[in-house]
């Protein structure tokens, strides 16, 4: 019984580990990727001496950084405010609501995107910004507003499956806390911060874990098909993800491009071991492993 | 005490609703984009209340475009048939994970839990399937890469099992004579339904919105599926509008209209949102005691 899935895992996710070491090999498709000559850092050197390895990195961690917190901290509010809703029927309704955004493919999204924000008949420009006074703005070729735009996003398609999971956790919690909480007159906001709040800790470690562990790997979907691969638009939206897709399919240069993949796996990997053990430390029940 | 409450009720329900509107608007736009006339779109935009109305774009989809229900068929077919494989290959891997009698099955948790923390990235993923496999432009190469299983819900499917099918049931099942595959199928999985139905919901929305598969592996138009167009499609405008130059407004021309192209996104979309109620209920509760710890 073990078997189909365990090919499947050797196969997907074993298999390309040997591929790894193809970022220290100058690839030379006439001796196959296994006669290749070995070229020790050569890659990574050539990597990172371009000024592209700091903007990747840069952008990366801090995207990921701001996802992180302000994605967490939403998703646990709106939970905790729909844990308040009594009544089921909204309560349900709201739910399937918020959860629309995360069940479209992000080329979706870069479609509903590209319906507010295209220069010529995006919502915006034609509509909002006029109303507003403000001189239409060519979005998809100034750099600087793409933060704000990628994180709006990336909240907006995220929310409502993470505040399903941390739901899930709060109806879990044993009603005669709360009982006992009123009882003693301790108000709707000390009962969320007192027992909420800690109860959950052990989902919001373990997501957060989950999270740091892939600081280092962007949301390829968002950051290619949102800004619709705006080359204009690289400085603020130009990740790791993206640089080693790019480097793959449009520009060919493998070595490149793998030593870059390799550098996120590897240091994702060392992020998850310390985060991990960080957390061990402190408390050993919360900790991923 | 009560004031309190209702206060609490007021402020629950004003945000969820400012959140929820944020969540469906750009649907309605989507929509209402798709029903507009094209000659309206571009004099005045996207707009939730079109000047005029017209259903010409679903007409033509309706009537001429072969090709966007072949990438149709195909998102169907690699949904239908990737989601059913996937639960087999699922739920038989985290049947005997979930046995606790199993022989080195906390190694083969390991294994599945590992490839949750490192893998070899795009690079050598895409040498195994082109180089090893050559799933090049196969349909294979829409249904294997990175879709078909993954750790996580192999494990979020074996603490199901644990929690919720009882030992004993399985004991008195193997003293009646039930094999271990017997067990699995006649028992195991007809008690897991919550669980499958959470698993088979996200593998099946991972296949029909993939994208990224059919980007990477397939060139032939042939194998494209809807994502794929929508996708292709999205990459021709952005092209011709960002490289300007003599010809490209005749060649922008000759792409599909505004409204055509927000009608493909819209039945995209359509059988997600159908389907998505039914499986709501099982939603939460597969979530809730399937919630992994590896």
């Amino acid at each position: 019984m073990l078997v189909p899935g365990l090919a499947y895992l050797v196969l997907n996710n074993y298999l390309p580990l040997f591929g790894l070491s193809i970022a220290f090999k100058n690839i030379d498709y006439s001796k196959g990727i296994w006669g290749s000559d070995w070229i020790g850092f050569d890659n990574f050197e050539y990597l990172f001496k371009t000024s592209d390895a700091l903007l990747i990195t840069r952008n990366t961690l801090l995207y990921n950084a701001v996802f992180i917190v302000l994605g967490l901290g939403l998703a646990i509010a709106v939970a905790i405010l729909l844990n308040e809703i009594k009544n089921r029927f909204a309560s349900r309704l709201y739910q399937s609501v918020i959860i629309l955004p995360f069940l479209i493919s992000i080329i979706l999204v870069s479609y509903l995107v590209y319906a507010m924000l295209s220069t010529d008949t995006g919502f915006l420009n034609k509509t909002l910004l006029p109303a507003l006074g403000i001189e239409p703005i060519a979005w998809y070729t100034e750099p600087k507003y793409w933060p704000y735009i990628l994180t709006f996003v990336h909240l907006w398609k995220g929310v409502g499956y993470n505040c399903i999971v941390f739901l899930a956790a709060i109806i879990g919690i044993d009603g005669e806390y709360y009982e006992a909480a009123r009882l003693d007159g301790a108000s709707k906001w000390l009962q969320i911060r007192k027992i909420t709040i800690p109860m959950i800790t052990p989902v919001i470690i373990m997501l957060m874990l989950l999270a740091i562990g892939r600081i280092f790997y962007a949301d390829f979907g968002l950051f290619y098909q949102v800004p619709l691969n705006s080359g204009a638009l690289f400085e603020t939206t130009n990740v790791i993800d993206t640089y080693v897709f790019r480097g793959l399919m449009q520009l060919g240069d493998i070595g490149m491009s793998s030593a870059a993949g390799f550098y996120q796996s590897v240091v994702g990997f060392v992020l998850v071991l310390i985060s991990n053990y960080i957390v061990r430390k402190i408390n050993k029940e919360n900790a991923l492993f | 005490m009560d004031v309190e409450n209702r206060k609490w009720q007021w402020a629950a329900h004003a945000v969820l609703i400012l959140l929820s509107l944020a969540c469906v608007l750009p649907f309605i736009l989507l929509f209402m984009a798709s029903i507009t006339d094209e000659k309206t779109i571009v004099a005045n935009g996207y707009s939730f209340f079109p000047s005029r109305i017209s259903f010409s774009a679903y007409e033509y989809l309706w009537n001429q475009s072969s090709q966007i229900f072949h990438a149709y068929g195909i998102t169907v077919l690699v949904t239908v048939i990737g989601t059913f494989a996937s639960l087999v290959i699922t739920s038989l891997l985290a049947y005997p994970l979930s046995r606790r009698d199993l022989p080195g099955g906390q190694f083969i948790a390991f294994v599945v839990f590992f490839t949750l923390l490192f893998n070899g990235g795009l690079v050598p993923t895409y040498m195994v399937y082109t180089q090893v496999l050559d799933v090049k432009n196969t349909l294979l190469a829409l249904l294997l890469p990175w879709l078909l299983m993954n750790g996580f819900n192999v494990l979020l499917m074996r603490t199901f099992f644990q929690t919720t099918v009882p030992l004993a049931v399985l004991e008195s099942a193997s003293i009646d004579g039930a094999g271990e595959f017997k067990t699995y199928y006649r028992i195991v999985l007809p008690l897991s339904l919550p669980i499958l139905a959470t698993v088979g919901m996200f593998q099946g929305l991972a296949y029909w919105n993939d994208w990224n598969n059919g980007l990477v592996f397939v060139t032939e138009p042939n194998l494209f599926s809807l994502q794929n167009v929508l996708n292709r499609i999205m990459n021709d405008i952005q092209f011709l509008t960002t490289s300007g130059g003599a010809g490209s407004s005749q060649a922008l021309a000759a792409l599909p209209s505004e409204t055509f192209r927000m009608a493909i996104a819209v039945i995209g979309v359509v059988p997600i949102l159908i389907a998505y109620p039914f499986f709501q209920k099982y939603f939460v509760r597969g979530m809730t005691i399937g919630a992994v710890k590896g």
